[in-house]
C-alpha cells in the first residue's frame, strides 16, 4: 500500500473524509453495542453482541489504518485524539444504545445501510479500499443475519417487546438514513470510480431491500433525512458522554500500550 | 579454520518454521494449517512473510506477526526479516488444511461447514466427540469472531466450531 500517491490530489480530501466517516461509524457503533458485555438480556446474545462490537471495532480499526496510512497519521490519534465535535459518525449512531429493543432496530438499520454501502465498495477502483471492503462484506453477513432474526422476533410480539420496538423505531426512524446521506465531495469520488455508487442510488437500494422486512414487521419506512447537510455534525449529549468514555483512558495516560 | 558458511532458509524451510507457529487462540492448529500465510518471499539475506487476517478484529493477528517475527529472527539474526499483514485476498475457512481441520476435530473443535452465500446455519454438522449428526447451532457467535457454538443432542455436549467465512 502507498497512501494517497495513486489518489488525485484533488480527490485526496474527500476521500479522507470518506474513509473517516466509515471508520466513525463502525467506530461509535462497536463501541457503543459493547456496553452490552455482561448485561444483555440473555448469555447468548451477550457473547453474540459482544462478538458483534468486536468485529465493527475490528472493521473500524483497519479503516483508521488505512486512512491514518493515507494520511501519514497514528490510526490511534485519529480514533482517541479528536474532540467529540470531530467525529462524523452518521446521526444514527449518536442515540444511545437504549433497550435491548432499541439496540436491535438501530442496528438492524445501520447494518441494512452499511451492507448496501460495503458491498458497493467492493467495487472501488481505489485497490485498498476495494481489498479492505471485501473484508467487511463478509462478516457483515453474520450480523444482518443476526439482527434480522431479532426484529422479526421483537415485531411479531403484540405485548412489551412490540411497544419498546415501535417507541425505538419512532426516535430512531428519522436518523436512519443519514447512513446513507451524501458527503462533501463525493461527486468526485464517484466520477472517479473510487466510490462506486452516488449516495442517492445506495439509498434507493437500500430502501428497497429492506421493504420486505418492513412490511412483514409492520414497521413504516424511514422518512427521508432531515437537514442532509448536518447528518454526521452536531453531535449528541449522549454522544459526548460516550466519547469521554472511550477516550478515558488515552487522556489518562497517552502513551499507554494496549 | 575458515567457518562454513551454512546456506541461507529456503522458502520451504520458512514455511516449516511457520508450520510449527501455533495459532495464539487455538494453540492446536498451526499457523499454515491454520491458511494465514499468504506468501512467503526469501531473497538474499531478506525473509518476507505475508499473514491474512481471519477475522478483522481478530486481537490474535498482532500476536501471530510477532510470533513469526521472533521467531525467524531467532533462527536467523542477521537477516532482513519482514512481516506484512495483507487485504489482498480474503482468508476464508475453506483455507483450513485438512491437517488442520483433523486437529481441530480431535481436540474438541468442529471444523468449519462449507461457506454458503447466503449463509445457511441449518446444514447439520458432526459432533467432534462422539460423531452424531445430531447437533444443533447454539449461537452464531462464539468465543473469538472464528468461532461459533454448538450442541450435540447425542452426548449432550456443548462445543466450539469455526465459522464458515
Amino acid at each position: 500500500m502507498s497512501g494517497f500517491d495513486d489518489i488525485a490530489p484533488a480527490l485526496r480530501e474527500p476521500l479522507a473524509g470518506y474513509l473517516l466517516a466509515l471508520a466513525d461509524d463502525e467506530f461509535v457503533l462497536g463501541f457503543s453495542d459493547s456496553e452490552w458485555t455482561g448485561i444483555a438480556p440473555m448469555l447468548e446474545e451477550d457473547v453474540a453482541m459482544s462478538s458483534l462490537a468486536q468485529d465493527e471495532l475490528g472493521h473500524a480499526a483497519a479503516l483508521y489504518a488505512l486512512l491514518g496510512e493515507s494520511i501519514g497519521r497514528d490510526p490511534d490519534a485519529i480514533a482517541y485524539d479528536r474532540p467529540a465535535e470531530d467525529f462524523r459518525h452518521a446521526r444514527l449512531l449518536d442515540h444511545p444504545r437504549g433497550d435491548w429493543a432499541a439496540t436491535i432496530a438501530r442496528r438492524w438499520l445501520y447494518d441494512t445501510a452499511d451492507g448496501v454501502r460495503v458491498e458497493a465498495l467492493v467495487g472501488s477502483s481505489w485497490q485498498p479500499l476495494a481489498d479492505l471492503a471485501a473484508l467487511i462484506a463478509r462478516e457483515e453477513r453474520y450480523h444482518r443475519l443476526h439482527v434480522g432474526t431479532w426484529i422479526e422476533r421483537l415485531a411479531a410480539d403484540d405485548g412489551e417487546a412490540r411497544r419498546r420496538l415501535d417507541t425505538a423505531w419512532e426516535r430512531l426512524g428519522p436518523d436512519a438514513a443519514t447512513v446513507l446521506a451524501p458527503l462533501p465531495g463525493e461527486e468526485a469520488l464517484v466520477a472517479a470510480g473510487v466510490v462506486p455508487v452516488a449516495s442517492a442510488e445506495l439509498e434507493r437500494g437500500w430502501r428497497a431491500s429492506i421493504a420486505p422486512t418492513l412490511s412483514r414487521c409492520r414497521l413504516p419506512a424511514p422518512p427521508p433525512v432531515r437537514e442532509p447537510g448536518s447528518a454526521r455534525q452536531r453531535h449528541s449529549t449522549e454522544f459526548r458522554d460516550l466519547h469521554a468514555e472511550f477516550t478515558s483512558v488515552r487522556r489518562l495516560d497517552p502513551a499507554a500500550a494496549w | 579454520m575458515s567457518e562454513v558458511a551454512r546456506p541461507p532458509l529456503s522458502e520451504a524451510d520458512v514455511r516449516a518454521v511457520l508450520a510449527a507457529i501455533p495459532d495464539p487462540e487455538m494453540p492446536v492448529i498451526g499457523l499454515v494449517d491454520l491458511g494465514v500465510v499468504r506468501s512467503v518471499a526469501v531473497s538474499g539475506d531478506s525473509i518476507r512473510v505475508e499473514l491474512i487476517p481471519t477475522f478483522l478484529g481478530c486481537p490474535a493477528l498482532e500476536l501471530m506477526v510477532a510470533a513469526v517475527r521472533d521467531r525467524l529472527r531467532s533462527i536467523e539474526p542477521d537477516a532482513t526479516i519482514e512481516v506484512a499483514v495483507s487485504h489482498a485476498e480474503p482468508w476464508t475457512s475453506e483455507r483450513i488444511s485438512p491437517a488442520g481441520r483433523e486437529v481441530l476435530r480431535r481436540s474438541g473443535i468442529g471444523p468449519p461447514l462449507p461457506m454458503a452465500v447466503p449463509i445457511r446455519l441449518d446444514q447439520p454438522a458432526p459432533c467432534p466427540y462422539c460423531g452424531s449428526g445430531r447437533t444443533v447451532l447454539d449461537n452464531a457467535f462464539g468465543p473469538t469472531p472464528c468461532r461459533q457454538i454448538r450442541y450435540c443432542t447425542a452426548c449432550r455436549q456443548p462445543f466450539e466450531q469455526v465459522k464458515a467465512l
